[in-house]
């Protein structure tokens, strides 16, 4: 699997590494449908632009992880990429301020989630979010109906929600109460709920405080009795991503938490199953806090034809493009103008995916300070590593929880020590 | 004295045809004709040995071995940087964080805990993998050896998996030992609650260990069937006439002559366990925990998953592990000049 890999990194990287004038290639990962979409915008922005060819290499999420880093290193890759670690790869990304043909309209309408995307200390327009996502539960409100027990109200605490689903899986005989996706930026949200602060007052790494491990106590002792799912945590090593959604699809769960990027897998694959709400985050002593994130669209700066990048970028963030991609994709746009008019009108006819998406609209709304920082903050892919690798050994067995703390601090200063910033 | 009969009669059609097709071959060799044999006077027939090897071995050197020393030279830099200009030189920092460890047998005690768990689990895995199927290669070489009906079937149901992608060959498995999987579907009858398999630390490694069996079993079941097959028939008719036992002529005949191919057999498991990767990750990730992680895996993470990446150390693993290589490649070397020796005599 390696070797193939490789080998259609080593190919894709041949392809972006002939660019003729006028030819601009996106590598794009999907979710959901946002693949057709973009195909469809796309091709009516090369109707209009007929001296651009614009080609998107539809690609796994595996290859935007871990070999279009590998390419930028090079001094490679595409012209555009969709990415996740936005801020770790910022220093390749390219700046379109003097290329876009209003910049103004760009920091209005993208501004909050720019430093997001460009090196510390500079006012870089380097993308925009495709969709800006936010961490929170899931319920299935078919199974509390069953069980005969009432979903915890708005202002519900982790504890609460921990009660009420231990009750519908005893009730309902499914194997787990709870589940959270195996993730060092899913567990954060509990964590700053319960007070949390990663960032040091240098700006580096700070070690794990108490609200931190309180959290992940209360955690790892659900994971023990049973209360929340320990198959996800344990069933990969290292720093590995694992979901628990088909678990909530196929019922095996009362309560879920991992984000809104999941609305339209569950639209499209519970269907008429069962029905269920979102339920925004539950809350720790000190927030009532999801952790933001999302997906944005990058220029890479080792493009060939920066002016045509930066007009298909232009036409991808104008107003239209960004709420039709929005309403046909079920994803919440990173666009200011659109959030305030608010008359998104999503393509769903299912009542639940609706109610859904307002509630993370609302819910975004309420997020804590320490959580607005993270996307932004240099080191936090680096402390998820270690918070996953650590939690889940704990979680598998091998590793006392105090000794896990220890670790995990000693891992994330390690990778300080080794980045040589 | 009279000509042959074929050289007097008339060149048939497929000769001609073979003397137009030979045509370009002539010119060819007559073009470099004379500098080869002008290049054979100034070096000698040794000199032309290097001109033929030269090619293949520049290929060689392009693919193996300068990324081989690129390789050396990244385990001795630090950073996460890949460009090599913009890494910092460190020395054997790398190596010395990889070796510094309390106890060897306790990786807690370890600063690079994930890389000793690795070295373990790899050993235990080489010992009961290679062990397993060696036993049970010859077990079904020995028993498609045999008259068997539909023979021929048989040996493809076995080399079947030999021809399956590795991401498959996890993704199979995954499937029938998941909670939700096709083995607790066929347990549940009969009472048996399901069962996590996989997230078992001691089931999980029984599945490694027996899905890599399944996957690679009938490739070396083959190569002892082809030895089992040259040995001549009249070895067994002769014990059959004294009336051997048949276990004497399992460990006096078909064991000897079959050392030479069981020796390729062993080193070449050995060598292809040491590198166990795709099967497992796809079918277990490394985990439950890190009860199934294998270096070949602690380097690829290393190297490429984990934030920030280290190239450095994930380069000076994977030399050491090479080292690993290079001792059983020569083993089987050795182990092939001694059985040729040996046959000679």
């Amino acid at each position: 699997m390696k070797l193939r890999s490789l080998l259609a990194g080593a190919t894709l990287a041949l392809l972006t590494s002939t660019a003729y004038a006028g030819d601009v290639r996106i590598m794009w990962y999907s979710d959901g449908v946002e693949g057709e979409v973009l195909a469809d915008l796309m091709k009516r922005f090369m109707d209009k632009n007929p001296d651009i060819k614009v080609t998107i290499d539809n690609v796994a999420f595996g290859v935007i992880k871990e070999q279009l880093p590998v390419q930028l290193e090079a001094g490679h890759g595409p012209d555009i990429a969709r990415v996740t670690a936005l801020k770790d790869l910022s220093r390749h990304w390219l700046d379109l301020r003097p290329l876009i043909s209003d910049a103004a309209y760009w920091d209005a309408n993208f501004g909050a989630q720019a430093d997001w995307m460009r090196p510390d200390g500079s006012n870089q327009i380097s993308g925009f979010m495709t969709q800006v996502t936010l961490t929170g539960g899931f319920a299935n409100k078919t199974l509390f109906e069953q069980a005969g027990v009432p979903l915890p109200g708005p202002d519900a605490t982790w504890d609460d929600w921990a009660a009420a689903s231990k009750k519908v899986a005893d009730s309902q005989q499914i194997p787990f109460a709870m589940a959270l996706d195996r993730s060092g930026h899913r567990i954060t949200a509990p964590n700053i709920a319960f007070g949390a602060n990663y960032i040091g007052a240098d700006g580096k790494p700070a070690p794990l405080d108490k609200g931190a491990k309180d959290f992940i106590t209360k955690f790892v002792g659900w994971t023990n009795d049973g209360v929340m799912s320990k198959d996800v945590w344990v069933s990969a090593a290292g720093q590995t991503y694992r979901a628990a959604a088909d678990d909530f699809i196929n019922a095996q769960l009362a309560y879920y938490y991992s984000g809104s990027w999941q609305i339209p897998n569950f639209a499209t694959k519970i269907g008429n199953g069962f029905d269920w709400v979102a339920t925004g985050s539950p809350c720790g002593p000190a927030a009532c806090t999801g952790m933001p994130g999302g997906a944005g669209l990058v220029a890479v700066k080792y493009t060939k034809n920066p002016k045509d990048v930066a007009k298909v970028m232009d036409y991808l963030a104008s107003e239209a493009v960004v709420k039709e991609f929005s309403e046909r994709t079920l994803f919440i746009p990173a666009h200011k103008g659109i959030l305030d008019k608010g008359d998104l009108n999503f393509k769903t006819e299912d009542p639940q995916v609706k109610a859904a998406l307002d509630v993370f609209v609302k819910a975004s709304k309420t997020t804590a300070p320490a959580a607005q920082k993270m996307p932004g903050w240099r080191w936090a892919d680096t402390v998820y590593g270690a918070l996953v690798t650590r939690v889940a050994q704990v979680i598998a067995g091998e590793l006392p929880l105090d000794d896990a703390f220890t670790r995990i601090d000693s891992d994330v200063a390690t990778k300080v020590k080794d980045s040589g910033l | 004295m009279t000509a042959p009969l074929e050289t007097a009669s008339k060149p048939s059609a497929v000769q001609h045809l073979g003397a137009i097709a030979l045509a370009p071959v002539r010119l060819v060799m007559g073009l470099i004709d004379r500098p080869l044999r002008a290049l054979q006077r100034m070096t000698g027939l040794s000199g032309m040995a290097i001109f033929f090897l030269a090619p293949n071995m520049l290929i060689f050197g392009i693919f193996v071995l300068l990324p081989l020393f690129i390789n050396f030279v990244y385990s001795t830099t630090g950073g996460s940087a890949l460009f090599l200009p913009e890494r910092s030189y460190v020395g054997a920092d790398q190596y010395q964080r990889l070796f510094d460890c309390s106890n060897y047998l306790d990786p807690l005690t370890c600063q690079e805990d994930a890389f000793w768990t690795a070295v373990s689990n790899t050993f235990w895995f080489v010992v009961l993998q290679v062990t397993l199927m060696i036993g049970a290669a010859l077990v079904t070489a020995l028993i498609l050896n045999r008259n068997l009906a539909a023979r021929s079937f048989w040996r493809a149901v076995f080399f079947f998996p030999v021809l399956l992608s590795p991401v498959v060959v996890g993704l199979i498995w995954r499937w029938i030992l998941q909670r939700q999987g096709l083995l607790n579907f066929i347990l549940y009858p009969f009472g048996v609650d399901p069962y996590t398999w996989l997230t078992d630390r001691t089931w999980s490694f029984a599945a490694a260990v027996g899905v890599s069996l399944w996957a690679h079993m009938g490739f070396y079941a083959l190569i002892l069937l082809a030895g089992l097959q040259a040995i001549p028939k009249d070895l067994y008719e002769a014990a059959d006439m004294d009336g051997t036992k048949p276990a004497r002529v399992f460990w006096r005949i078909t064991l000897p002559l079959l050392m030479p191919n069981l020796v390729v057999v062993i080193v070449l498991a050995l060598i292809r366990s040491v590198q166990v990767f795709d099967e497992v990750y796809i079918l277990t990730g490394g985990g439950p925990g890190t009860s199934t992680l294998f270096i070949t895996q602690y380097i690829y993470e290393t190297g490429f998953v984990s934030q920030p990446r280290n190239p450095g150390l994930a380069a000076a693993a994977s030399i050491l592990m090479g080292l690993v290589l290079v001792v059983l490649t020569l083993v089987q070397l050795g182990l092939g000049r001694r059985g040729e020796k040996k046959g000679k005599r």
